[in-house]
């Protein structure tokens, strides 16, 4: 087990270099000097040099390389070149929003599509399958922001029951935060909720056919242990895979939807460095994205042997 | 009785059985199949008809998507414009009709460079072992990176331009179409009748030429309709945040986001473009589900 997990982790650390490095050369396979993309358009040739000399662009790609990963190493994400202060401040300053978004959005999406596609695949071809299955279908043919707008118009602006935009911190209390984010919430929650629900339907349905259910059931199990003890367990491997994966559709989600609900977080702060060709603040926030979904991965990796005993390889 | 040579007069007579049971209604070919693949014409329909809107937008009762009015900005929906004008007195309705050919081709070309690309990788990982994990390892390196991140990133180094969307969004897609081709060719490769072609001494080229790319072609299908999908819903995540098409060019995920302003009073000027988003996305995604469904029976279990 303890050899699994060490060789797991060893397996991520070429992949993260690989991102580290593809996230510190997307800067230089533009066409065109590199300082005078981020100098912008408007830029005289003193600031051109000036960027220059501070990007080190005079040294060869590997060493500067070596040092930014060195940097990195150490908790230092370079600085902004538009607000001069450390990325990794700038970071600091916005995760809680996102952070929260994130964690609310797997909790409740776990919570609901799971059950969703387990009752789907024991009541296979009834109404409520059918229903689910076209629920899901328009659900994952939504974009993040296009739900947003439509539940923000019905539960904020026609009913009032939520708030429109905004985020509260924590510390304000537990309610103000929540009655914000649950329109984010749901609106990235649903199209998670579509595709999990689905790939749990289709998974139970594989592992419900299975000899050692119909031993359960002839048995004389109850039902709903045969469901979720039996049934669930041995169906755990793919559907947390899909939720692993997931995650990168949640972080490409949350950057939307924070723009949809103003919400103060790092996907605001990506857009607007984005259009301010930050790119030292660009690179840190993707890096941070990229990291934490290899270490999702990593984690799922983990997670199977838990369900899964024949997992150790 | 009759001897060798019989003659058609020799058959005694059928007898004729009284209409007891209704006659049997058949359904012709195409009956037989809209009721077995509803999935394939519901969604192949929607996509017809979206494609022939692209395509007849100029005839569709449209004006200059680019017009300025100043004078007539922001009237809601009427009998002259039926979408109603947006805040720089353009009509929504047009702009809503040529946007649809920006969507439909960025999905149509993203999903065909992507997936032209994630099977010349797919094949070459799957045949050259050595190079094997050396790629994948870079595909998964590449995976890892949210795609809409990478290709926001990718848009501000290459500038906004409808090309560039394709590119950056096919850069996005790739790495997973190659390991699902690499996945198949891992699997053929151990199949009886390549083996048997290798045994005959088959050249490599004519074993992918023959066997492999044609039973590819199944998984590869359904999974473009999927990258299609994914390739439009990034596009106008990306045109409404302001990363994607330029202005100048009216697309859906455009239109949107000029409306962002003022969508609390005026919320038509987001609204018709994400309904014709959302019925153009859930159109590939239902015939990428039925075809699914349809050539590969095995798969309709799983997903």
């Amino acid at each position: 087990m303890l050899a699994y997990a060490a060789r797991r982790i060893l397996a991520t650390i070429p992949v993260m270099l690989l991102v580290a490095f593809f996230v510190f050369s997307l800067l230089y396979i533009a066409p065109g000097d590199p300082a005078a993309i981020i100098a912008g358009d408007q830029a005289t040739p003193a600031d051109v040099e000036r960027i220059r000399i501070s990007l080190g662009l005079d040294r060869p790609f590997v060493v500067r390389f070596g040092e930014w990963l060195w940097h990195i190493l150490h908790g230092d994400l370079g600085t902004s070149i538009f607000t001069n202060l450390p990325v990794s401040h700038m970071i600091q300053q916005r995760i809680e929003p996102t952070l929260s978004l994130m964690l609310l959005t797997i909790v409740f999406a776990v919570c609901v599509a799971i059950p969703l596609g387990v009752v789907a695949a024991w009541k296979q071809g009834s109404w409520i399958d059918s229903a689910v299955m076209v629920l899901a279908v328009f659900g994952f043919s939504t974009p993040v922001f296009v739900m947003g707008y439509i539940l923000a118009y019905v539960f904020a602006l026609q009913l009032d029951w939520l708030p429109v935009q905004g985020f509260n911190p924590i510390s304000d209390g537990l309610v103000p935060f929540l009655r914000n984010l649950v329109l984010p919430t749901v609106a990235l929650g649903l199209i998670f909720i579509a595709l999990l629900a689905r790939i749990t339907r289709a998974t139970m349905l594989d592992v419900l056919s299975q000899d050692y259910v119909r031993t359960a059931k002839a048995k004389g199990v109850g039902q709903r242990q045969v469901l979720f003890v039996h049934a669930l367990k041995n169906a755990a491997v793919p559907i947390i895979t899909v939720i692993g994966n997931g995650v990168a559709l949640l972080i490409g989600g949350a950057v939307v939807t924070e723009s949809v609900f103003a919400i103060p977080g790092l996907g605001r702060l990506t857009l607007d460095a984005i259009l301010r060709r930050d790119y030292p603040v660009i690179q840190g926030v993707v890096l941070l994205f990229s990291i934490s979904y290899v270490l999702v991965n990593l984690l799922v990796d983990l997670l199977y042997t838990l369900f899964d005993p024949r997992i150790r390889y | 009785m009759s001897t060798a040579t019989t003659t058609q007069t020799d058959y005694a007579a059928a007898p004729v059985l009284p209409d007891v049971l209704p006659p049997v209604k058949q359904r012709g070919p195409v009956g037989t199949f809209i009721h077995r693949h509803p999935t394939i014409v519901g969604g192949g329909t929607l996509m017809a008809i979206m494609v022939l809107i692209a395509i007849l937008a100029p005839y569709l009762g449209t004006v200059d998507p680019t017009a300025l009015a100043p004078v007539k900005r922001l009237r809601p929906p009427s009998e002259q414009y039926w979408f109603g004008t947006d805040a720089l007195g353009r009509d929504v309705y047009s702009r809503v009709i040529y946007g649809s050919r920006v969507s439909l081709i960025v999905g149509f070309a993203v999903a065909a460079i992507a997936s032209c690309i994630g099977t010349f990788i797919g094949l070459v990982s799957g045949f050259v072992r050595p190079v094997d994990a050396i790629l994948m390892r870079v595909m998964d390196g590449l995976m890892s990176i949210p795609a809409i991140l990478l290709a926001i990133a990718l848009m501000a180094l290459l500038g906004a331009s409808v090309q560039n969307v394709i590119i950056a969004v096919s850069i996005a897609e790739f790495p997973r179409v190659s390991r699902l081709i690499r996945g198949v060719v891992l699997s053929l490769r151990e199949q009886p009748f390549v083996e048997a072609s290798v045994a005959s001494g088959t050249r490599v080229p004519k074993i992918i030429w023959k066997h492999i790319l044609p039973n590819t072609l199944a998984p590869l299908m359904v999974n473009a309709t999927f990258i299609c999908a994914s390739a439009m819903i990034t596009e106008a995540a990306l045109s409404f945040i302001g990363a994607g098409t330029p202005p100048i060019i009216p697309s859906w995920g455009n239109i949107m986001a000029e409306g962002r302003a003022l969508w609390q009073i005026k919320p038509y000027i987001v609204f018709f473009p994400a309904i014709f988003l959302c019925i153009t996305v859930l159109s590939v995604n239902l015939l990428g589900d039925g075809m699914r469904d349809a050539l590969d029976p095995r798969l309709a279990k799983r997903l």
